[in-house]
C-alpha cells in the first residue's frame, strides 16, 4: 500500500525525505514484477517436474513390456536380455528416472513403434497442424465471441441475447462430428466454397517444404500465395467449426462477467461524469471483464491445443489429437508419453502466458 | 452565467417520484418529493433506505433499468430534465451537475489509473490536449491537498487509502466546475479520523466556487453543522423542511426522534431512546402528525 504515506491527512505536513523520490509507483512495480518472474519461473519447474514423474510413472506401471514392444514377441531371450539392459531397465528407479528426465531435455522421446521415427520428429510434424487451427479458432472465437458477450449484457432479455444464447445452445448440443460432416457436405462437395479434408490439395503438398510447419506462415514466408490461398481454403471450414464452440464458450462468459461489472459503482461514477455509454461498457467495464476473460480464453485455448480428436478425424487434419489417440489405440508408449508432455508443456506455457496477460490487465495483481 | 440561472432557481423539483418495477412487484422508493434549490448548500437525511440516495440519482437521470421517475416539474437552470435527450444528458452530466458516491473503494475504476480517471472527467467537457489536461488535473490534485500529485496520478485505486481515494473522487468530480454537486454520504465509508478532513476540503471548494451543494445522510448533526437548509426523509416523502439553524425547533416527531437518539456524551445514558414509529408518518402531513 502505497498510499498510506498520504494518510497523515493535509494538516500533517511531514519534512520530504530524500528517499521519497525512490519510492515512485514505477520502481516498485518494476521490482515486484523480477521477483514476481522469479517465483513464477520457480512453480513451473515444479510443475514439470511433477509432470516427468507422472509421465515416467504411468510408463513403469501400465502393463506394457516396454522391451517386447521393441524387440517383438519372437525375439530369442538373448536379445531380450540385450536390450533389457540397454533400456536401463535393470537400474534402480530413481537411476532410471534420472536417465529419463535427461533424455526428456534432450529431446529424446525414443522411437515411435507405429511410425518407426523418433517421436520428437513425429511431434514437430504434427503439433504445428494442430497450433494453426487452434490459434486461427482462439483468434476468431476471441474476435467474435467477446463483442458477442457484451452485446448480450448490455441488451440482455432483449433479441441480442436471444441470439446468442440460442447460438451458444447449438454450441453445445449439436455433436462436432456432425457439424463437421455437415460442412464439408455442404461446403465443399455441393457449394465448392472451401477445400477438402487435409491441409492442402493432394498435389500441392508433395511439392510443399515446410519449414516452421505452419503452412500459412511458410506459403508468406516463400511468398507462394496459390499455396496459401489453397491453405486457407483447407483450413477455413476446421477453423470455423472450432471457432464456433469456441465462440459459444466466449460469448457465454463475457456476458456473465459483463454483466456483473455492469452492476458495479465505478460504472455509475463514470456515467456521472458524462461519460458516453459506448465508452463505459467497452473501456470501463469490458477493461474490468478482461481480467477474469483471460483465464476463460487461455482455458479455451489449450483445450483446442491437445488437438480435437473428432475434428481432426473428420476433416483428416494430421494434428496432435489423432497422433496421440492412434498411439494409444496401438500401445505405441513412447508416443503416448512424448505426447503427453507436449500437452503437459502447452498447458505450462500458455498458464504462464495467462499469468503475464492477468497482470498486464489487473494493476491489483501486480503485487 | 445569464442572469436567467441567478433568478430562477438552480433546481425545481416538484412531486417526484422513483418506482422500480421488481419480481415481488413494484417499490415506491421516491414518493412525491418536492424542493427547490439555489446556490446554497441542501443536506438531505432519512435514515437507510428512505429514498436520498434514489432522490440523487433521479436528478441526475441515473435511475437503474428497472426504475420509473415522474415529477411535475424537474427543471435544472430553467432545462426540463425529463425531456433530455442522452446526448443532452451527457453535456449535464459532470459539466454542471455531479455526484460524489459513498466508497472510493467502489466507485473508482479499479484498472484505470487515478491520473486518466480525472483527465477522462476534465477532458470529457473540455476540448484540450492531453497534456493540459494532465497539469489540469495536477493541479486539482493538489487542491483537495494531495501533497504529491505527480506520484498519485500515476497510482491505481486499489494503492490509495480511504481517505485519499475520497479526495480523487472530489478532485475528479469538481474539475469540470459543475454548478451542482450531489454528495451522497461522502464520508460514511472513511474512517473516523479522515471524515472532517475530507469534509474540510469539499466545504472550502463548495464555498470557493459558489456551487449549490446536496449533501446526502443519515447523520442529522453532521448535516445541520454542514448545511444551510434540511430535507428530513421517511419512507420516500419529505417528513420536514426546515433551516438548518432552526434545527432544535424541529415539529416532526421523526425529526425530533433522529435528535433524540443521539448519544448525549454529557448524559450517562444506559440504553438509547428507541424510535416509536407512528404508521401515521407513512403518509401525513407535517400539521396531520403534530396535531
Ligand atoms: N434497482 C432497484 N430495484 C428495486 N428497488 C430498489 C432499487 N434501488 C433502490 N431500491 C429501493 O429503493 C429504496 C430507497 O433506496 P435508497 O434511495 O438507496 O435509500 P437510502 O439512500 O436512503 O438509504 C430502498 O427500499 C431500496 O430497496
Ligand atoms: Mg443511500
Amino acid at each position: 500500500m502505497t498510499g498510506r504515506a498520504e494518510q497523515g491527512g493535509p494538516e500533517t505536513v511531514r519534512p520530504s525525505r530524500s528517499g521519497a523520490r525512490q519510492a515512485s509507483p514505477g520502481r516498485i512495480r518494476l521490482k515486484r514484477a523480477g521477483m514476481m518472474a522469479l517465483r513464477t519461473l520457480g512453480s513451473l519447474a515444479v510443475t514439470f517436474l511433477g509432470l516427468l514423474i507422472i509421465t515416467f510413472l504411468i510408463g513403469r506401471v501400465l502393463p506394457i513390456d516396454p522391451v517386447l514392444a521393441a524387440v517383438g514377441d519372437r525375439a530369442p531371450a538373448d536379445v531380450y536380455d540385450r536390450v533389457y539392459h540397454e533400456m536401463g531397465l535393470h537400474l534402480p528407479l530413481y537411476q532410471q528416472f534420472f536417465d529419463y528426465v535427461m533424455r526428456v531435455f534432450q529431446g529424446d522421446f525414443g522411437t515411435s513403434v507405429l511410425t518407426s521415427r523418433p517421436v520428437l520428429d513425429d511431434i514437430v510434424r504434427v503439433f504445428p497442424a494442430t497450433l494453426e487451427l487452434a490459434t486461427i479458432a482462439t483468434i476468431l472465437g476471441v474476435l467474435l465471441g467477446v463483442p458477442m458477450g457484451v452485446l448480450a449484457a448490455v441488451h440482455r432479455g432483449r433479441w441480442p441475447d436471444h441470439c446468442v444464447r440460442v447460438l451458444g445452445l447449438f454450441g453445445y448440443s449439436l455433436p462436432v462430428f456432425w457439424l463437421g460432416l455437415v460442412g464439408l457436405l455442404l461446403f465443399y462437395m455441393k457449394l465448392d466454397w472451401v477445400g477438402g479434408p487435409g491441409r492442402l490439395d493432394a498435389a500441392m503438398e508433395d511439392f510443399f517444404e515446410p519449414v516452421t510447419g505452419l503452412i500459412l506462415v511458410d506459403a508468406l514466408l516463400q511468398g507462394d500465395m496459390e499455396v496459401f490461398r489453397n491453405a486457407v481454403s483447407h483450413i477455413t471450414l476446421p477453423a470455423a467449426l472450432l471457432a464456433y464452440f469456441s465462440l459459444a464458450y466466449i460469448a457465454r462468459m463475457t456476458r456473465s462477467f459483463m454483466l456483473e461489472q455492469l452492476a458495479q459503482e465505478y460504472v455509475l461514477t463514470a456515467r456521472v461524469k458524462g461519460v458516453s455509454e459506448a465508452r463505459v461498457i467497452w473501456r470501463h467495464a469490458l477493461g474490468n471483464v478482461m481480467v477474469p476473460l483471460i483465464t476463460v480464453i487461455a482455458l479455451s485455448y489449450a483445450h483446442l491445443l491437445e488437438g480435437s480428436v473428432l475434428t481432426e478425424t473428420v476433416f483428416a487434419w494430421p494434428g496432435l489429437g489423432s497422433y496421440i489417440t492412434s498411439s494409444l489405440l496401438n500401445a505405441d508408449m513412447n508416443a503416448v508419453l512424448g505426447g503427453t508432455i507436449i500437452v503437459g508443456g502447452v498447458f505450462i506455457g500458455i498458464n504462464l502466458l495467462s499469468d503475464l496477460l492477468y497482470r498486464l490487465f489487473d494493476p491489483r495483481a501486480r503485487r | 452565467m445569464t442572469d436567467l440561472t441567478s433568478a430562477a432557481p438552480l433546481l425545481e423539483v416538484e412531486d417526484l417520484r422513483v418506482h422500480f418495477h421488481t419480481p415481488r412487484g413494484a417499490v415506491e422508493a421516491v414518493r412525491g418529493l418536492s424542493f427547490t434549490l439555489g446556490r446554497e448548500r441542501l443536506g438531505i437525511v432519512g435514515e437507510s433506505g428512505s429514498g436520498k440516495s434514489q432522490t440523487g440519482r433521479a436528478i441526475l437521470g441515473l435511475t437503474a433499468g428497472n426504475g420509473r421517475i415522474t415529477a411535475k416539474t424537474l427543471r435544472f437552470q430553467g432545462q426540463d430534465l425529463l425531456s433530455l435527450s442522452p446526448k443532452q444528458w451527457r453535456a449535464v452530466r459532470g459539466a454542471r451537475m455531479s455526484m460524489i458516491m459513498q466508497d472510493p473503494k467502489y466507485s473508482l475504476n479499479p484498472v484505470m489509473t487515478v491520473g486518466d480517471q480525472i483527465v477522462e472527467a476534465y477532458r470529457q467537457h473540455h476540448r484540450v490536449s492531453a497534456a493540459e489536461a494532465r497539469l489540469r488535473a495536477l493541479a486539482m490534485l493538489a487542491r483537495v491537498k494531495i501533497r504529491d500529485p505527480e506520484r498519485v496520478f500515476a497510482t491505481y485505486p486499489h494503492e490509495v487509502s480511504g481517505g485519499m481515494g475520497q479526495r480523487i473522487m472530489i478532485a475528479m468530480m469538481l474539475i469540470p466546475e459543475p454548478d451542482l454537486i450531489i454528495a451522497d454520504e461522502p464520508t460514511s465509508a472513511l474512517d473516523v479520523t479522515v471524515r472532517l478532513q475530507v469534509l474540510a476540503i469539499l466545504d472550502d471548494l463548495v464555498r470557493e466556487r459558489g456551487m449549490a451543494l446536496i449533501f446526502i445522510s443519515h447523520d442529522l448533526p453532521l448535516v445541520s453543522s454542514f448545511c444551510d437548509r434540511i430535507l428530513v426523509m421517511y419512507k420516500g416523502r419529505v417528513v420536514e423542511d426546515l433551516k438548518a439553524s432552526e434545527l432544535h425547533a424541529a415539529r416532526h416527531p421523526y425529526t425530533q426522534g433522529l435528535l433524540g437518539c443521539l448519544p448525549k456524551l454529557d448524559q450517562r445514558q444506559e440504553t438509547l431512546p428507541v424510535l416509536r414509529r407512528d404508521p401515521r408518518w407513512e403518509h401525513g402531513t407535517l400539521e396531520e402528525v403534530t396535531r
